[in-house]
């Protein structure tokens, strides 16, 4: 039997913000234990939450990103549960009045070889609301530590509908999601600082059945690869417990990356009873449409769309644009550069082959980068109007990348520019034939290649910096005569 | 014994205080005195600090000095010791709710009501008994000891700002701050013949103050007269940036406001709901009650009988709500921060299990219980939501009686104070001692309690005026109206 795969995923992400979900305390990552709390953070008694504004501003703007419907009321839930990790032993979230409903991510397949395009869809979204993370508990011999710097950062729970078929579109999708989070500044999505974490829900069925399968969470997919390879692993698993006549039982389970393994954590009979009830400590906050426009007014072009207006707005094909553009920074780079140039197909081979490189061999940031678009736009005039050569060009650009100067500077210090004086190549070529008969005889015979025998000494002569094209022409016209 | 200065009003003291007649140091050494005579028997102190108190009458004494030099005023509230419920953070002084979960706990801030009262001169003065994190009526359910009514040490003070209540009443404190859930302030200061005010929601910021039911919860003072309460009221008034629930609103300067009414010969409408003066109510209460409400006639108020027909509804709909809030509220004494931490605990869960159930007395775990198992899946509309819905009738009774009345009078508490014991082993019987105040806490408004009388067996009996939203100087003034035509207030215990 063929079975087809139903697949939906939560995904946190953590919202950018200086100051934690309901207090001023400072958001961060990678500070000394317990060093990024308050007494809000710790709830020691008596202390009392008071929303951040800034978080809600982020989801607001992904809810508008993502085309969801922008809920006019914000409430507050608390999900109670008892875990050290959690400071008030619950957790202040949104449980019946998610800020963000409906809405969809525009997704990318693998194209049929990875310069091709490949197939757009769209994944629907049921919700988006925001929380308070928890802390991080630490797990020693016969103690546990907890560190409550994380606990209270804003964080955003996505939820999409269980359209998702296949790990492949899990993986589309989480890149999709995370380009965009980035892209609207609301989320750094760093998976190793789990900024972005992700639980898929996963459940199959024969193709063509309308019912649903049972479904199985998985949990602790910590990075976008072990997402997609822990999804196939469950396909796989639940598809051989299937043609063996077993049947899945609904429970959540740990997938370990590593291993490439997964085992159940806890059964459906397990589950928790959250209380959840309204907040009585948090008022209601009304989103109206003047905030709603004021957000929208900060909102970038969407990378998809963006990627289409670049390759018909500057002809430039999808193996430049699938680099330029999942970069924001990137994209912004070349598009001042094509237009600082008019040659938007140059200046993308510029900044996708020789910047990205040499900045990756630096590692260096494209912001500290000492080559900014006019660099790249000067170089591509000067190669235009043949001033340098290509290979010079190369150089060129190297150098601008260390030093910072102007590419007219390099040419200038290091004497790059290109020989055009027409009658000392025509006493090089001259030269260059009369010492060698032997290969002039070859040519005459019908050896074509004997011609690059004249070469070299031109080049030589030349110091490299003659235009091969027409060292080409003036041989062949003085063979021929 | 009314001549001693820890009997005095606020009034009376911030004039002794300007003119140089007593410095705020004798008078927090005759405060500190007569605690240390009184408080064997009336025990309304879980600590105090007597060092640090009297360093704060010396700093407010240089900060008058100060003042004068300058020729500038200083707050009414300078030099004046105010008790502080212990459920309410000072920073640096212990913080237990008066429980044995927090009994070694410290504060590290100050709640927002404490800053205020600093900032206008006054000395936090001492750790006031209480219920168990503020459940009850009687102040017995306190982990450390019960505080007793200063005017017959053998009854209860009432609750559960029962040492908020007991210290005024014995002059160990000249006024101090409770909160107020169901009736904490306003109970009490009825069975101790002071004054207690209960302000709207939202007029008073809660941060700082140990949450038992957050959207009912409102911290007020009490005092020895509407003058000093309103001033105190004054003083820690206001919105705050750290309570979303406390209202952006001015504060007006209420007794300026109440002298202004009683200048302009308002004759108030008084509305007297039928519902309250029903079975339960004790004859002498309802006597004094009913002579307040024939002085209120005598001089010009119009009294209108008034309905408030969801009464009947309002302690199960409080007892939902209330339960529901402090179940969630009360989750983070765990023993994982601070507080209480079992020492025999193998796990996790075995440290819930144990810290809470060593840390929590029995009235505090009956309403974590009760307040878990109505969230719980599949009752919340049964119960919470249809509390929610009662209470909201509860308001519109009001709401439709106040388009009639300015304010509604009432007995404060069914009772006078009773024995200790008598009703500790029946919660049910206690739950009902709060059945005049609860609606008040429902429906978010403002509420004072004055005494009216005694009964003749000498306790002490408590008038209620319950007012409109955010009106706390109309509520005052109509209190003011009855309070300055007797002397109940200048009847102080024997102790």
């Amino acid at each position: 039997m063929t079975y087809e795969a139903v697949i939906g995923l939560e995904v946190h992400v953590q919202l950018k913000t200086r100051s934690k979900m309901f207090t001023r305390a400072e958001a961060g990552y990678g500070h000394p234990e317990n060093t990024l709390t308050d007494p809000v953070v710790l709830a020691l008694p008596g202390t009392l939450p008071v929303m951040n504004k800034e978080a809600l501003d982020k989801i607001i703007k992904a809810g508008l990103l993502l085309g969801c419907e922008i809920a006019a009321v914000c409430k507050w839930d608390r999900k109670n549960y008892f875990y050290p990790d959690s400071p008030k032993n619950y957790q202040i979230s949104q449980y019946d009045q998610p800020l963000c409903k409906g809405g969809s991510v525009e997704i990318e397949l693998p194209g049929a070889a990875r310069n091709v395009m490949g197939e757009h869809k769209r994944i629907a979204l049921t919700r988006i609301h925001l929380e308070e993370d928890v802390g991080k508990l630490n797990h020693g011999e016969g103690v546990s530590l907890v560190d409550f710097n994380r606990a209270g950062t804003p964080l955003m729970e996505i939820v999409s509908e269980p359209v998702i078929r296949s790990a492949d579109e899990a993986f589309a999708y989480l890149t999709a999601l995370k380009t965009l989070m980035i892209y609207g500044g609301i989320s750094d999505c760093d998976m190793e600082k789990g900024q972005l974490r992700c639980d898929a829900n996963i459940s199959i069925r024969p193709v063509g059945q309308a019912a649903l399968g049972t479904k199985v969470e998985l949990k602790n997919l910590n990075s976008i690869s072990f997402v997609r390879d822990g999804i196939a692993h469950e396909i796989r698993r639940q598809t051989a417990v299937l043609e063996s006549g077993g049947t899945i039982g609904q429970e959540t389970r740990d997938y370990d990356g590593q291993t490439g393994t997964s085992q159940s954590l806890r059964s459906k009979e397990m589950a928790h009873d959250y209380r959840y009830f309204p907040d009585p400590d948090l008022m209601p906050v009304e989103v109206d449409q003047a905030w709603k426009d004021a957000i929208r007014a900060t909102c970038p072009e969407l990378p998809f769309d963006r990627q289409r207006r670049l390759q018909a707005e500057y002809g430039i094909p999808y193996t430049i644009t699938s680099v330029l553009v999942p970069d924001r920074e990137l994209g912004d780079f070349f598009e001042e550069a094509a237009r600082l140039s008019g040659k938007p197909q140059a200046a993308g081979n510029w900044i996708t082959n020789d910047l990205l490189r040499e900045l990756g061999a630096a590692k260096v940031a494209l912001s500290a980068s000492k080559v900014r678009p006019s660099h790249v736009a000067g170089l591509v005039k000067l190669v235009e109007a043949g001033t340098i050569l290509s290979n010079a060009a190369k150089e060129v650009f190297i150098d601008m990348f260390h030093s910072g100067d102007t590419p007219e500077a390099v040419v200038a210090r290091k004497g790059l520019k290109a020989e055009t004086n027409a009658e000392d190549l025509e006493r090089w070529c001259a030269e260059a034939i009369a010492a060698n008969p032997k290969s002039v005889a070859d040519y005459k015979g019908g050896k074509e290649s004997a011609l690059n025998a004249f070469k070299g000494p031109v080049m030589r002569a030349a110091k490299g910096k003659a235009d091969p094209k027409r060292v080409d022409e003036t041989l062949r016209r003085l063979l021929a005569s | 014994m009314a001549q001693e200065l820890f009997n005095k009003s606020i009034s009376e003291l911030s004039q002794l205080l300007a003119r140089g007649e007593v410095s705020s140091l004798e008078l927090m050494q005759s405060v500190v005195a007569r605690t240390k005579a009184v408080e064997d028997r009336v025990r309304a102190f879980n600590s105090f600090d007597e060092p640090d108190a009297l360093s704060q009458a010396r700093a407010s004494d240089e900060r008058r000095a100060k003042a004068r030099a300058a020729g500038t005023a200083v707050h009414a509230l300078e030099g004046i010791p105010i008790g502080i419920k212990d459920v309410i953070s000072v920073a640096g002084q212990p913080l237990t709710a008066a429980s044995r979960m927090l009994a070694n706990f410290v504060s590290p801030y100050d709640a927002t009501v404490t800053r205020k009262l600093k900032a206008a001169g006054a000395i936090c003065w001492g750790r006031l008994n209480l219920d168990e994190f503020a459940m009850g009526s009687s102040t017995e359910n306190s982990a450390f000891g019960v505080t007793s009514n200063p005017w017959d040490v053998e009854r209860v003070p009432g609750g559960s700002s029962g040492g908020s209540a007991a210290s005024v009443a014995a002059g160990e404190a000249i006024a101090s701050l409770g909160s107020d859930t169901g009736g904490s302030i306003r109970q009490p200061a009825a069975l101790c013949n002071i004054v207690g005010l209960k302000p709207s929601y939202g007029r008073v910021s809660r941060y700082g103050l140990i949450a038992f039911a957050s959207s009912l919860d409102q911290i007020g003072p009490f005092a020895r007269s509407v003058e000093d309460a309103a001033t105190v009221l004054g003083a820690i008034s206001g919105h705050d940036p750290k309570d979303s629930t406390s209202l952006k609103m001015e504060v007006p300067d209420y007794n300026k406001g109440i002298a202004d009414l009683a200048k302009s010969g308002r004759k108030w409408k008084l509305g007297i709901p039928k519902e309250y003066f029903g079975e339960g109510l004790d004859p002498e209460v309802g006597a004094a009650v009913q002579a307040a409400i024939d002085e209120y006639r005598k001089q010009g108020c119009e009294i209108r009988e008034v309905s408030l027909p969801h009464t009947k509804y309002a302690i199960a709909a409080y007892y939902i709500i209330a339960t529901a809030e402090c179940s969630s509220n009360l989750a983070r004494f765990d023993g994982v921060r601070y507080g209480h931490r079992s020492k025999d605990a193998k796990d996790a869960l075995d440290l819930y299990f144990k810290t809470r159930a060593e840390g929590f007395g029995p009235e505090v775990k009956r309403r974590i219980i009760l307040g878990t198992y109505v969230l719980s899946s599949g009752y919340y509309d049964a119960y919470y939501l249809r509390a929610q819905k009662v209470r909201t009738l509860i308001r519109r009774d009001f709401l439709e009686a106040y388009k009639q009345v300015d304010a509604i009078v009432t007995p404060t508490s069914p009772t006078p104070a009773f024995k200790k014991g008598e009703k500790a082993a029946n919660p049910l019987a206690m739950y009902l001692n709060d059945i005049y105040t609860i609606g008040v806490n429902l429906a978010g408004l403002p509420g004072i309690s004055i005494p009216c009388g005694f009964t003749g067996g000498g306790l002490p009996v408590g008038l209620q005026v319950i007012g409109q939203p955010f009106k706390e100087t109309e509520l005052l003034a109509v209190a003011r109206t009855y309070e300055e035509r007797n002397d109940w207030r200048m009847r102080f215990p024997k102790l």
